[in-house]
């Protein structure tokens, strides 16, 4: 029997139940993203919930007993200035890197729209800061920053900035730490935000430049008033992206800096590792953990809105 | 305007469009070229102050090789990094694949937003959950063994790779599919026969993927496993060649090389697909 | 109003011509159609005069003016693209608004001149809609609105009907048409569809391969085909060929009728068929035959009108018949016309 005759044999025939459980939808499909799923709410929904009840408790280390406390240790952490600092120093960190992030990772974007020789090169190396072991990059740049060797402070001489005496203390200076962390991260995450962001101007219909072209756009207005626009959500995953990277990172600080010099590049997450892992007080760190929850969920939302209002043609 | 102010235009932009290339080129590049320096320079080079940091003033050498392989369990390490990682990569395969067909094809507009929370919970940072999972951790008797970090990885490869995949086989056309099962297939058997061979290149993608996010990992390595031996090489290189305050520079630098550079050929070969999956995962159909 | 000229522009992709020394010219306000197969080089030959595209050698004239070097903006030019190109983020008002913000008009002027225009296509009541909200006919109204706020010398339209639907193309080109006459500016038209193009054209350029083969009202192209290619091309179904030594003869499905249809008018070829296939569309029966007889071994049509009841079968033979007056001559080598020959 031919496919065709077959087809039409079957349409002709009263309905009866497609084949096993194999065949429909209703019941494949969630057998087949049911194990995932049931992963998921194991590994990632049972440590969360957790992390919620050892914050409310007083649960250490050493201790093994866990008693409920309220909110204790969230009211105990609040004061503190250490707390304080970490909090502003987050944010800071966050938002400015991100900024960075956005506006250098558009312009190199736009640079990389077009294609010339030797772009494969180019590509791996601008890669590079992203796709290496986050704390085996930042440990190069350790090394690029050390206080005594840094090549930076060595270029600087050479060219006559500053003198021999002068050498930056690149992690050694409060706020100067703080630059060198941004940059440090800043450095690491702008691969990916380039690569999101050129995926989203090669999607802009190339009818669209044309039309600008000729209907008399000169460079800048054609860029902030077409370009920019148009990808505008994109912009804002890249950017919510690396807003939680930046909120939750502490790869790149504890290596650096350890939180130093003073506290001054101490942030949410180091400070929860210091106090939970290494102080060996769970409860209070879980709970400078979850400070971090209020931030993902808005970033989430943020997100969600974004994927709503994504048709914009 | 005259032709010629025209090409002096077109120069001038073309040469700034270079520099601003070359000027973030540098920018990422830098700190490899430093590593690969680094690597072979002899230690009395690396530590005069007065030399060019930027040239081989001495002759190279491979001693901050050898200490790297002899001395330190480096090779231990990347054998145990990609021990992790290819296992991480099967169980991520074997939940995902399926998953992302399941929610490209299957799930319909319920499907749109259970992808989306799946994607979610990728933000989910190790920095919050590092404490708790350490306690289970524990409890389970894995403290201090690799099968700690397979079992907690694959909580967040799982849901980017799905996310990837998703977008991946939502870009490929219905009509092979349904081909199949009027041939004679079920649609878990056109899945397996015909949509798997298909996505090969996009299945390659998400492996290389997972692969380079578990080399990266750092704070569940660095909390559950404190034995030498076991470490990976994200948390070996950095605790173990740093004694004290003495840093062995050349070793240090020489092991970051090695485990970031042929990690990202392969990712260069992927990128755009990467970039294909990732984006069409948010479009709906 | 302006002419606009090609002088021998030629343009290369690697080593392929795309277009191969073509020199036109428009007339003042005239519709001109540039009509071809996919690839014949007529959407590059207008990206050229629009500026999008430099010609590899030549030059493009507007207005008297060589503007070969000059970028799209300083052209005075207009273009509709086959996707509207509307931007999609701004409303229609914005997008229309666009070209006369870039040459830097004050905003009171600007609104007045976008109202004129809105309101001569009909689209007043869409200013605060966004163009994902509008349909197919409505997106093509709005392009040319934003084309006409400009004043331009010349508009430039790339296909503009082949997104719309069927039914809808046909009035959508009736108002192209009388939009076009109504403002009087010189407008280039690239299409693929012969219908559209006779249909609009004050003239048409038949390209093919990066050639104009043959320049004139759609009276000349039709009737008086330069070569075998406007011949083959124009009209639906395309002219019958017949390729003998010396000569290959033309003659078109609606001329070539069954004999008795054409009584005692004139003198006429015979050329009798054997009947393959018949196909009724209504107001017209197409009859597929294949030729015996002296030019035996070809495959031709006939169209014949529904009012003409003449019965046919299939399978039959039957004997067909084409005025001479009718019949085309082209030289077998080349393609190009001929001049007619005793059979």
């Amino acid at each position: 029997m031919t496919t065709l005759e077959r087809g039409l044999e079957t349409r002709q025939a009263p309905p009866r139940p497609a084949g096993g459980f194999l065949d429909r939808p209703e019941w494949l499909g969630p057998l087949m993203i049911g194990p995932a799923v049931l992963f998921i709410v194991l590994v990632v929904g049972i440590p969360f919930l957790l992390a919620l009840f050892y914050s409310v408790s007083d649960i250490s280390m050493g201790d093994r007993t866990m008693r409920f406390v309220g909110l204790r240790n969230f009211i105990a952490i609040w004061g503190t200035t250490n707390f304080q600092t970490a909090i502003w120093n987050t944010f800071v960190f966050a938002i400015v890197s991100q900024i960075l992030v956005i506006v250098l990772g558009t312009a190199l974007a736009l640079a990389l729209l077009r294609d010339f020789r030797g772009k494969w090169l180019i590509r791996f190396l601008l890669l590079l800061p992203w796709v290496a072991p986050i704390s085996l990059g930042t440990i190069g740049w350790l090394w690029i920053f050390d206080s005594t060797y840094s090549v930076l402070n060595w270029t600087l001489e050479t060219l006559r900035f500053i003198s021999p005496n002068d050498w930056y203390m690149w992690l050694g200076i409060p706020h100067l730490a703080m630059g060198s962390v941004i940059a440090v991260h800043v450095w690491r995450i702008l691969p990916l935000a380039t690569v999101i962001l050129l995926a989203g101007l090669s999607s802009i219909p190339h009818d669209i430049h044309d039309a600008a072209r000729v209907d008399g756009a000169g460079y800048w207005r054609h860029l902030f008033e077409i370009t920019v626009p148009l990808i505008r959500p994109i912009m804002l995953v890249a950017g919510l992206f690396g807003l939680v990277f930046a909120f939750t990172d502490m790869i790149v600080i504890f290596v650096l800096t350890r939180g130093g010099p003073y506290d001054t590049t101490q942030v949410l997450a180091t400070l929860a590792f210091f106090t939970g892992i290494q102080g060996g007080d769970i409860a209070e760190g879980a709970a400078i953990a979850l400070f971090l929850f209020p931030m993902l969920l808005a970033v989430a939302i943020g997100f969600l809105r974004v994927a709503r209002r994504t048709e914009v043609v | 305007m005259a032709a010629a102010d025209k090409t002096l235009r077109n120069r001038a932009a073309r040469g700034g469009h270079y520099g601003v290339i070359a000027l973030f080129t540098i920018f990422s590049a830098f700190p490899f070229y430093w590593m690969l320096i680094t690597t072979f320079k002899s230690t009395p080079d690396l530590l005069k102050r007065g030399n060019n940091p930027f040239i081989l003033n001495e002759a190279p050498t491979l001693e901050h090789l050898r200490v790297l392989f002899y001395d330190t369990l480096y090779g231990q390490w990347l054998w145990n990094t990609f021990f992790v990682g290819a296992i991480v990569v099967a169980i991520t395969l074997v939940l995902a694949v399926p998953a992302g067909y399941a929610l490209a094809r299957m799930m319909g507009p319920a499907g749109e937003k259970l992808g989306i929370a799946i994607f979610l919970t990728y933000l989910v940072p190790p920095t919050l959950l590092f404490i708790p999972m350490s306690r289970i951790i524990g409890d389970l008797g894995l403290q201090d063994s690799l099968w700690s970090l397979v079992l907690v990885y694959p909580s967040f490869t799982i849901p980017f790779s799905t996310w990837l995949l998703m977008g991946f086989f939502k870009a490929i056309p219905k009509d092979l599919e349904e081909a199949a099962m009027i041939d004679g297939l079920s649609r878990f058997g056109a899945f397996v026969k015909v949509v798997i061979p298909i996505s090969v290149a996009g299945i390659l993608t998400t492996v290389i993927f997972t692969l380079t996010l578990v080399m990266q990992e750092f704070v569940y390595a660095v909390t559950f496993i404190t034995a030498a031996r076991n470490f990976t090489v994200s948390v070996g290189v950095p605790t173990f060649l740093v004694h004290g305050d003495v840093y062995f520079w050349g070793s240090l630098m020489a092991g970051c090389f090695i485990s970031s550079v042929p990690v990202a050929l392969l990712y260069n070969f992927f990128v755009d697909r990467f970039v294909t999956g990732f984006t069409m995962g948010a479009v709906k159909g | 109003m302006a002419i606009v000229e090609t002088q021998d522009v030629i343009k290369l992709f690697g080593d392929v011509k795309a277009v191969d020394g073509v020199s036109l010219a428009t007339r003042e306000s005239e519709f001109l159609v540039m009509l071809g197969p996919s690839g014949c080089g007529k959407t590059t030959l207008l990206r050229m005069i629009a500026g999008l595209e430099q010609p590899s050698s030549g030059d493009i004239v507007i207005g008297g003016q060589v503007v070969t070097a000059l970028p799209p903006r300083a052209r005075k030019i207009a273009m509709v693209f086959q996707s509207y190109a509307l931007y999609p983020h701004m409303t229609v008002a914005k997008n229309i608004a666009f070209p006369l913000k870039a040459q830097g008009m004050a905003r009171d002027e600007r609104q007045k001149r976008v109202e004129r225009s809105a309101s001569m296509l009909g689209i007043g009541h869409l200013l605060h809609r966004k163009p994902r909200e509008l349909s197919g006919g409505e997106r093509q109204r709005v392009a040319l609105a934003r084309a006409l706020v400009r004043e331009p010398a010349v508009f430039l339209l790339d296909e503009p009907l082949s997104n719309l639907d069927a039914k809808l193309r046909t009035s959508a080109r009736d108002e192209l048409q009388q939009f076009q006459r109504q403002v009087a500016t010189t407008t280039i038209y690239v299409t693929h569809d012969q219908v559209e193009a006779m249909g609009l054209g004050h003239r048409i350029a038949v390209m093919s391969g990066g050639k104009v083969r043959q320049l004139g009202t759609p009276q000349e192209v039709y009737h008086d085909p330069a070569d075998t290619f406007v011949a083959a091309f124009l009209g639906s179904p395309p002219m019958n060929l017949i390729e003998t030594p010396g000569y290959i003869l033309g003659f078109r499905p609606e001329n070539f009728l069954p004999k008795e249809v054409f009584g005692a008018n004139g003198p006429l070829l015979s050329i009798p068929c054997r009947v393959t296939r018949l196909e009724y569309l209504g107001s017209d029966r197409l009859v597929y035959g294949t030729t015996e007889g002296k030019f035996e071994g070809h495959r031709v049509i006939s169209k014949l009108p529904s009012n003409i009841s003449a019965p046919i079968q299939t399978g039959e033979r039957h004997e067909f018949a084409t005025p001479e007056g009718d019949l085309k001559f082209f030289d077998p080598r080349t393609g190009l016309k001929a001049a007619p020959r005793a059979l």
